[in-house]
C-alpha cells in the first residue's frame, strides 16, 4: 500500500524521493503504515498522528485546518498534504521541526508563524538532520521560512514563499541556511520577506531555478559559504539585489538580475570573495550591476550588463580579475574605478559606447575602449552633478578625458573590443 | 492668425533648407537604425543630437526668416491684420515647418523598421515630443532675438551666443558651481538649475526615460521623489510648456510696441 | 479724411518728427518731400500704424488709429522695398492677400496692364526687382480704398510700366481717392502731384501746390525750388 500510494503521485522530479525512501527501506528493512489525518478520521490532529507512528510511516493530511505548531518530528516519516491542507500556528511559535533523517514534507499550506525578537521561529526547521526533501509548500504570513540548522544532503523544492515584511528588524529571511551541506534549493518562490535566500557558513550547496523578488535586503544572500552554486536564478527588485560576502570559489550564472534600484542597491554585490566564476548573468536596469570590494581572481565572462545606471562599479583593491566577453549595453556608466587599475584585464568586451572602427574586418575594433568616463570620477565626487548626464558639455569633458586621461586610470583599456555583440 | 500661419507654413514647406533638415533626419534615422539594427541604441544617438541640433536650427532658422521676411512683414502690417497675429502667425509657421521635418524625418524610418511593433515606442514618442518642444521654444526665443535687434547681423550673433550658452556654457557654469558648494545639500539647487534651461530639462526628460537606474542611485529626498515618482515628468512638461508660453507672450508684447 | 495733430516720434535719442499737424481733407494726389532722414518714411509708417508716435494723434477716416487695425482696411499701401515670401508663387501671393483683406476682380485688369500672366506661376524669390516692384503695384491697386500711400513707386520700372503707372494713379485720382506719394524723381513728382508737403528736420516746412512753392521761392523750376530751400535752411 505504501509503494502503491507512492507510485500513484510520481512525476518525474520525486524521482530523489523515492531513491530516497527505498535505500529507507532496503537498509532499515522495516515495515511502514500509511496514516491518516483528518477531523473525522482517528487520527485528528498532526501533533498526535506523528507521536504515534513509527519510522518510516508516512502520513496522509486531508484538506483542512488544522491549528497547531511545535510539531517535533523525531524519527523518518513522509509527510504529505493531500489539496494543500492548512497548518495555522496562531502565531505561537515554531511550527513543524525536524530533527530525524529520513524526512519528506510535501504538500502544506502553512500559515502564521510567530514572531520573536529573542527565537527565530520558522515555519520549517531542519536541525542536525540529513536526507530530507521539503517540496510543494506554500508559506505565508512567516517569520522565518524554512530555516535549515546543522543539516545536510537535503532538497527543498517548489516552495512558495509569501511573506509580507516591511522593515529589516522584525523579519526573517525566506530559506536560510546554517552550517549546512550539499543542499539543493531549486524552483521555489520566494518573496516580500527580509532576505529571499540566506546561507551562512554553508558549503556545497546548489541554487537553482529560484525567482527571489520584492525582497526587503537581499533577494540571496552569502556569508562565509564556500564552493556553492547558484544558476538559472531571477532576482528583481530586491532592497539590495544579491549580496555575496566572504565567501570563496562560488559559481554563478545565468542568473537575472533586474531592477534592483536605490541609493546603497544593485544587482549583485561582491564583498571579500576570492575565485569565484561569473558567467553568463544578464544585469538589467539596476542602479548597480555588480558592485566589487575587495575581491579577487574572479572571472567574469559573457554577462550581459543592459541600462544599467552603473554597470560595474569596483571600489577598494581588487586584484587579478578578468573581464572577457562581456556585453554593456546602454549604460549609464559602464566602468567607475575608485582605486588602481592593479592587474584586472579587460578584453574582446562589446561595449555599446564603442565609436572605434575596424579597419581590416576582424571583428575587433582596431582602437582601444575606455570605460572609465571622467563625469563618473565627478559623480563620486558630487553626487548630484549626475542630473547633468548626456549634456554636451560632460561629453566634451569626457572627449578631452578621452584623449588624454588625467583622472582616470590610462592603463584601463579594452584593447580588443569587439564590434558585434555577444549572442 | 492662422491665415498667416497657412501661408508661412506653406511658404516654408516648399523652402529647400526645409527639405535638407526633412532630408538629414530621414539620413540619420535610416542610417542608424539599418546599418546598426538596434532600435535602442538608435533612440539613444538620436536623443543626443536631438537635444543639441533641434535647438541650433530652431534659433538660426527663426532668426533668418524673421529678416528675410522683414518686408513683407511690413507688407503685412498695412493690412488690416492684427500685430499678434502677424508674428504669433509667423512664429508658429516656422515652428510648425520645423516640427514636420524632423518628425517625418525620423518617422518614417522608425515606422518602416517597424517601430509600433516594439516596446521602444514610449522612448520613440518621447524623443518627438522633446524634438517638438525645443524647436517651439527655440523658434520662439529667436524671435525675441530678431525683434529686439534691428541690425541682421546682431541678431545672428545673439542666436548663436544663446545657444551656445544654453547647449554648454551655462552647463559647464552649472558643474563648476555643484563642484564648488559639494558641502551643501545641492539637490533642490541643481533641480531648479535644470528648470531654467530648456536644454537640460529636455535632457532630464530622456534621463528619466534612460537613466532611471543611475539617477535613484542618489540619496537626497527631493531627487528621490522628482525621479522615483511621475512628479519629474509632470513638472518637466510643465516647465517646458512654460518655456514656449513665456517667449510667446514676450513676441506679443513686443511687437504691439515695436516701430517698423 | 487724414488729420495729424501735433505728431512726435522719437527714435532711442534721435528725434525725427517734431510737432507735425497735417490735415488731408479732400482727394488729390499729395506728395511728401524732403531730404534724407527729414521723417517722410516716418510719417507714412506712423499714418500706417507700423510706427507708434511719442505724442500726437492720427485720424483717419475720423477713427482714432491708436491701437486699432480695422482703419487699415481704408488704405492701400505700396512699400518701398518689395520682397515677398520666396517660396510663394505670384499667384498664391495675390490669392493670399485677398484672402487677407476680402475679395476683388480688378487684379486681372492689373495682371494684364503690367505684363504680369507670365510670371503668375513663378516663384517670387525668383523674379527680378522690376517684376517684383510690378507684382507690389497691384498688390497695391487692386484694393478699392479711398486712401492710397505710395512709397518711391518708380522704383526699377521700366518706362512703359512707368507711363501704366503715371495713368493707374491718374486714374484713381479721377476716382476721388486721396493719394500720397514720396519719390525722389523730381519730374514723376512735378508731373503727377497736385500738392506739396515739404518735411524738414521732423515738421512741414512747406505746403501748397507747385506753383505757389516756386512763386515763394522766386525759382523757375520746380528742381531748383526744392534746391533752394535746401540752401536756405542749410545755410
Amino acid at each position: 500500500m505504501y509503494i502503491r500510494c507512492i507510485r500513484y503521485r510520481i512525476t518525474k522530479f520525486q524521482k530523489f524521493l523515492i531513491t530516497i525512501l527505498i535505500i529507507g527501506i532496503h537498509t532499515t528493512a522495516s515495515y511502514s503504515n500509511t496514516l491518516i489525518v483528518c477531523k473525522t478520521c482517528t487520527h485528528q490532529t498532526i501533533t498526535e498522528t506523528v507521536n504515534t507512528a513509527v519510522a518510516y510511516d508516512t502520513i496522509i493530511i486531508k484538506k483542512e485546518t488544522y491549528k497547531e505548531y511545535n510539531i517535533i518530528i523525531d524519527k523518518p516519516l513522509t509527510l504529505i498534504g493531500k489539496n494543500y491542507p492548512t497548518i495555522d500556528g496562531e502565531r505561537q511559535g515554531e511550527i513543524i521541526t525536524i530533527v530525524s533523517d529520513h524526512v519528506t514534507i510535501d504538500g502544506l499550506f502553512i500559515i502564521n508563524v510567530g514572531t520573536s525578537y529573542t527565537e527565530d521561529y520558522a515555519a520549517i526547521r531542519v536541525k542536525k538532520s540529513k536526507d530530507f526533501v521539503i517540496q510543494n509548500v506554500v508559506l505565508e504570513k512567516l517569520f522565518f521560512g524554512i530555516y535549515l540548522e546543522k543539516a545536510r544532503d537535503g532538497k527543498v523544492y517548489h516552495n512558495k514563499i509569501i511573506g509580507d515584511a516591511v522593515e529589516e528588524y522584525n523579519s526573517g529571511n525566506g530559506i536560510q541556511l546554517w552550517y549546512s551541506k550539499n543542499i539543493t534549493i531549486e524552483h521555489n518562490f520566494v518573496q516580500r520577506v527580509r532576505d529571499g535566500i540566506y546561507l551562512e557558513f554553508s558549503d556545497d550547496c546548489l541554487i537553482k531555478n529560484n525567482v527571489s523578488s520584492h525582497n526587503i535586503r537581499y533577494g540571496l544572500h552569502f556569508m562565509f559559504s564556500n564552493k556553492d552554486t547558484y544558476e538559472d536564478n531571477t532576482f528583481e527588485k530586491n532592497g539590495a539585489g544579491v549580496a555575496v560576502m566572504f565567501s570563496k570559489k562560488i559559481k554563478m550564472s545565468r542568473n537575472f538580475f533586474k531592477e534592483n534600484w536605490g541609493s546603497a542597491s544593485y544587482g549583485m554585490l561582491l564583498k571579500e570573495i576570492n575565485d569565484a566564476e561569473i558567467s553568463e548573468n544578464t544585469f538589467e536596469e539596476n542602479t548597480i550591476g555588480i558592485n566589487i570590494e575587495g575581491s579577487n581572481r574572479i572571472q567574469y565572462t559573457k554577462n550581459n550588463f543592459i541600462n544599467n545606471g552603473w554597470a560595474i562599479k569596483v571600489r577598494g583593491a581588487c586584484y587579478t580579475n578578468i573581464f572577457v566577453q562581456n556585453n554593456f549595453l546602454n549604460n549609464s556608466f559602464d566602468i567607475s574605478y575608485n582605486s588602481k587599475l592593479n592587474d584586472n584585464i579587460f578584453n574582446n568586451n562589446y561595449w555599446s559606447k564603442y565609436t572605434g572602427y575596424d579597419l581590416d574586418k576582424n571583428g575587433i575594433g582596431d582602437v582601444p575602449y575606455r570605460p572609465v568616463k571622467l563625469f563618473s570620477y565627478i559623480v563620486n565626487r558630487t553626487p548630484e552633478t549626475i542630473i547633468l548626464l548626456r549634456s554636451l558639455f560632460i561629453d566634451i569633458l569626457d572627449f578631452s578625458e578621452k584623449v588624454s586621461p588625467v583622472f582616470t586610470p590610462d592603463k584601463l583599456l579594452d584593447h580588443h573590443p569587439l564590434i558585434h555583440k555577444i549572442e | 492668425m492662422l491665415k498667416i500661419l497657412k501661408y508661412s507654413f506653406y511658404d516654408l514647406m516648399r523652402s529647400r533648407w526645409s527639405y535638407v533638415y526633412f532630408l538629414f533626419y530621414l539620413l540619420l534615422g535610416t542610417v542608424l537604425l539599418f546599418l546598426n539594427n538596434d532600435l535602442s541604441k538608435a533612440i539613444i544617438t538620436l536623443m543626443n543630437v536631438i537635444i543639441v541640433l533641434v535647438p541650433l536650427i530652431g534659433t538660426i532658422f527663426g532668426v533668418m526668416y524673421y529678416y528675410n521676411s522683414k518686408e513683407f512683414t511690413e507688407l503685412l502690417l498695412a493690412q488690416p491684420l492684427k500685430r499678434n497675429a502677424i508674428f504669433l502667425g509667423q512664429y508658429l509657421g516656422v515652428s510648425l515647418s520645423l516640427t514636420m521635418s524632423l518628425v517625418l524625418g525620423i518617422g518614417i524610418p522608425f515606422i518602416l523598421y517597424g517601430i509600433f511593433r516594439s516596446d521602444s515606442i514610449w522612448n520613440f514618442s518621447l524623443l518627438l515630443v522633446t524634438g517638438t518642444f525645443l524647436t517651439f521654444i527655440f523658434t520662439a526665443l529667436a524671435f525675441n532675438i530678431s525683434l529686439s535687434n534691428e541690425n541682421k547681423i546682431k541678431g545672428f550673433g545673439y542666436a548663436v551666443l544663446l545657444w551656445l550658452f544654453l547647449a554648454i556654457i551655462y552647463d559647464g557654469i552649472f558643474l563648476m558651481s555643484l563642484l564648488l558648494f559639494e558641502d551643501y545639500p545641492l539637490d533642490k539647487l541643481s533641480l531648479i538649475g535644470t528648470m531654467l534651461n530648456p536644454i537640460d530639462l529636455s535632457r532630464t526628460l530622456i534621463l528619466l526615460k534612460l537613466d532611471i537606474s543611475a539617477l535613484l542611485g542618489y540619496t537626497g529626498a527631493v531627487f528621490k521623489k522628482f525621479f522615483g515618482t511621475n512628479f519629474g515628468l509632470i513638472i518637466s512638461i510643465l516647465m517646458l510648456s512654460l518655456w514656449v508660453f513665456i517667449p510667446m507672450l514676450r513676441i506679443i508684447f513686443k511687437s504691439k510696441k515695436k516701430d517698423f | 479724411m487724414i488729420t495729424i495733430q501735433n505728431l512726435h516720434k522719437t527714435f532711442k535719442k534721435n528725434s525725427v518728427l517734431t510737432g507735425i499737424d497735417l490735415t488731408i481733407n479732400s482727394s488729390g494726389i499729395y506728395a511728401i518731400l524732403g531730404p534724407n532722414g527729414s521723417g517722410k518714411t516716418t510719417l507714412i509708417k506712423s499714418i500706417l500704424g507700423m510706427v507708434v508716435p511719442t505724442q500726437g494723434t492720427i485720424h483717419i477716416m475720423g477713427e482714432n488709429i491708436k491701437n486699432n487695425w480695422h482703419y487699415k482696411k481704408n488704405v492701400d499701401y505700396l512699400p518701398q522695398i518689395a520682397n515677398f515670401p520666396n517660396n510663394l508663387s505670384v499667384k498664391e501671393l495675390f490669392k493670399m492677400i485677398k484672402d487677407l483683406r476680402g475679395n476683388t476682380q480688378a487684379d486681372q485688369e492689373l495682371i494684364e496692364l503690367f505684363n504680369l500672366a507670365p510670371f503668375l506661376n513663378k516663384k517670387l524669390g525668383n523674379l527680378s526687382g522690376g517684376t517684383k516692384q510690378k507684382v507690389n503695384i497691384v498688390l497695391t491697386f487692386m484694393f478699392n480704398s479711398p486712401i492710397l500711400i505710395l512709397d518711391e513707386p518708380t522704383t526699377g520700372l521700366d518706362p512703359i510700366s512707368l507711363i501704366r503707372l503715371k495713368e493707374l494713379i491718374r486714374k484713381e485720382k479721377t476716382n476721388e481717392k486721396t493719394i500720397l506719394i514720396t519719390s525722389h524723381i523730381m519730374s514723376f513728382v512735378e508731373e503727377i502731384s497736385d500738392e506739396i508737403v515739404f518735411l524738414l528736420e521732423g515738421k512741414i516746412y512747406f505746403r501748397g501746390s507747385i506753383a505757389q512753392l516756386k512763386s515763394q521761392t522766386q525759382q523757375p523750376n520746380f528742381e531748383h525750388a526744392i534746391a533752394s530751400i535746401l540752401k536756405t535752411s542749410y545755410a
